[in-house]
């Protein structure tokens, strides 16, 4: 074992400090796109947990965010309990779902995964949806809270550190070992006797829970949910695609990729709304044709020719 | 009695559109998610040149089915060969044509909207017709005919064919066809661009009775994927038999139940597929 190097412990320490106190500077608009940012980065890393070594892409974020934020609504509106508890059992449930879809899909080839999850968002909306208007009376879910934005913004700061840390322990232990073995060659993996299906469903029960949690403490913010709002299969790629833009083979490689396609993202919402299904698909070709490995993998190449 | 007729006529436009996305899958190796694109340019086309030049939607199906066909073939040339080319194995092809062809879809349907954001709608021999006791519209049944055809020509054309040969035989195994002199990226190119080309006659096909519109391409792109996993992945048998399955539990589902849970049902049968066949209905197990 070699000796800890602090330094990257003591940068991520600073730029905690410095995310933590964003809600005290910017107001209104600019701390509006910072929630939007920081739900971003906790959902794209923790995307990435799972999808950066195994290289399965999940486009499952949308569904589980929508039972987080369905599931607020439905707990504080119609049962009346309240935002801590339904915050706490939603991600479960989420949970749950990522288990079954793991179990069913992940022991075959990565092919069947992603076009399971491509319309997992939608399959449940319509189910979701149909199950209100017909059992439930088509009544509209209100999230009131008195949560501010910086409140909520706090909140996702802290679930966006808790999967930091998490994906730094999951990447020294066993089983981070077993996922990147999973990814360089599943066949290798199995021969040495690692369990790959449990690997990975585990692996996707993690992604699961926090795209969930974010999508319970992003809830207060829509204060009326609707099926169709919160199931959003939008989502899902914008996900993927700030992950793959900022490198999936890094742990911070999301994070470089959230913040600049946000603030482009924002800003053509706002200026060309026609356009924006265009630029979706134009980055994703631009990653798969001249940014396979990110931001990450371009600065990394940056710093090696720089230092030769 | 209704639902049967109708969920065969649904499903054998289906076939078609999977018959499509087999090729290129099945053939070429490429999962093409950009498929139900080019159904809806295929609808698209039958829409312009109904709308504003009157032109007949089964005359437009002999004008879209070679444009679509050089155009997928020049997007396997420019886009998907230097894909294969760089992939290590099968797994990292998948991913890069996943997201390539996410890339290309986006963006056909950004293109779409911003150049006809409205539904495709028109109305073509919307006469009804007695089959059997049940009404059903002229265009649906003439839809399905016409799938029949070309689903009936292609099937001839792989298994009588010295051409259709070497494609099914790329399908089989691609290294040992290269090896018996077949020129794999030859007709990988070709399947592609054909499979391309009989998924844009679907789209033409299916927009005389169904109403189109820029963005439901991902739709049709997700059915066909389940109807080709559950007839087994390069099995154009099973694809047929598939579809006519997939027609007729969603028609149940939507006249029994809801129309809204047709993407239920769909999921329902895709997950016992996976579940129990996962190599499809008539696959063999391997590795």
């Amino acid at each position: 074992m070699k000796a800890y190097n602090f330094t990257p412990l003591l940068l991520a320490l600073i730029l905690l400090m410095a995310a933590a106190v964003i809600p005290l500077f910017a107001d209104g608009y600019w701390l509006s796109i910072a929630v939007t940012a920081m739900m971003y980065i906790a959902l794209a890393t923790s995307w990435a947990l799972f999808s950066g070594p195994t290289h399965y892409i999940s486009l499952a974020t949308g569904a589980f965010f929508g039972v987080g934020g369905y599931l607020v609504g439905a707990g504080m509106s119609d049962y009346q309990i309240s935002f801590w508890t339904m915050a706490a059992v939603a991600p479960l449930v989420a949970t749950v779902l990522a288990l079954l879809v793991g179990l069913a899909t992940l022991r075959l080839s990565g092919v069947y995964f992603v076009i399971f999850t491509l319309g997992l968002a939608e399959m449940i909306r319509n189910l979701v949806s149909w199950v209100q208007n017909n059992f439930l009376g088509s009544r509209g879910l209100y999230v009131l809270t008195d949560f501010t934005d910086a409140d909520i913004y706090w909140m996702l700061l802290t679930v966006a550190a808790v999967v930091f840390a998490l994906g730094w322990w999951i990447s020294r232990s066993r089983l981070g070992f077993a996922l990147r073995i999973i990814g360089s060659d599943e066949q290798v993996a199995k021969h040495v006797g690692i369990n790959t299906a449990w690997s990975k469903v585990i692996l996707f029960m993690v992604t699961g829970y926090f795209a969930a949690l974010v999508g319970a403490i992003v809830a207060p913010r829509y204060s009326y949910i609707e099926p169709n709002v919160v199931f959003s299969p939008e989502l899902s790629f914008l996900v993927v695609i700030m992950a793959l833009l900022g490198g999936i083979h890094r742990l911070w490689g999301p994070l470089i990729g959230v913040i600049p396609f946000t603030l482009i993202w924002e800003g053509i919402t706002i200026s060309f709304p026609n356009y924006t299904t265009l630029f979706l698909g134009l980055t994703f070709l631009l990653i798969v044709y001249f940014t396979p490995t990110g931001f990450a993998g371009l600065l990394e190449k940056l710093v090696k020719a720089v230092r030769q | 009695m209704d639902i049967i007729i109708s969920g065969l006529l649904l499903g054998g436009t289906y076939a078609l559109i999977a018959m499509g996305l087999n090729l290129q899958y099945g053939v070429a190796r490429i999962m093409n998610l950009a498929n139900g694109e080019m159904l809806v340019l295929g609808g698209l086309a039958a829409f312009w040149l109904f709308v504003f030049a009157g032109i007949d939607p089964f005359f437009t199906l002999l004008l879209v089915a070679p444009v679509a066909f050089a155009g997928n073939w020049l997007i396997y040339r420019f886009l998907m060969a230097p894909l294969v080319r760089r992939s290590k194995n099968q797994g990292a092809l998948d991913v890069d044509s996943i997201l390539a062809t996410f890339g290309l879809s986006f963006a056909l349907v950004g293109i779409m909207v911003s150049v006809h954001g409205e539904y495709f709608t028109y109305s073509f021999l919307a006469d009804p017709l007695s089959i059997l006791g049940t009404t059903v519209a002229v265009n649906r049944l003439m839809a399905f005919i016409a799938a029949v055809c070309i689903a009936g020509a292609l099937y001839c054309w792989l298994n009588l064919t010295y051409a259709g040969t070497a494609v099914r035989a790329v399908s089989v195994n691609a290294e040992a066809a290269g090896l018996v002199g077949i020129n794999v990226a030859k007709i990988s190119a070709l399947a592609f661009a054909l499979g391309g080309a009989v998924t844009a006659a679907g789209g033409t096909l299916i927009s005389t009775f169904i109403t189109l519109d820029a963005s439901i391409g991902v739709v049709f792109t997700m059915k066909a994927l389940i109807i080709i996993i559950m007839g087994g992945i390069g099995d154009i048998r099973g694809a047929i038999i598939a579809a006519l399955i997939l027609g007729l539990v969603e028609t149940a589902v939507a006249t029994l139940i809801d129309p809204g849970l047709t993407l239920v049902a769909a999921y329902v049968i895709f997950l016992l597929v996976l579940l129990l066949r996962p190599q499809g209905m008539f696959g063999r197990r391997t590795t």
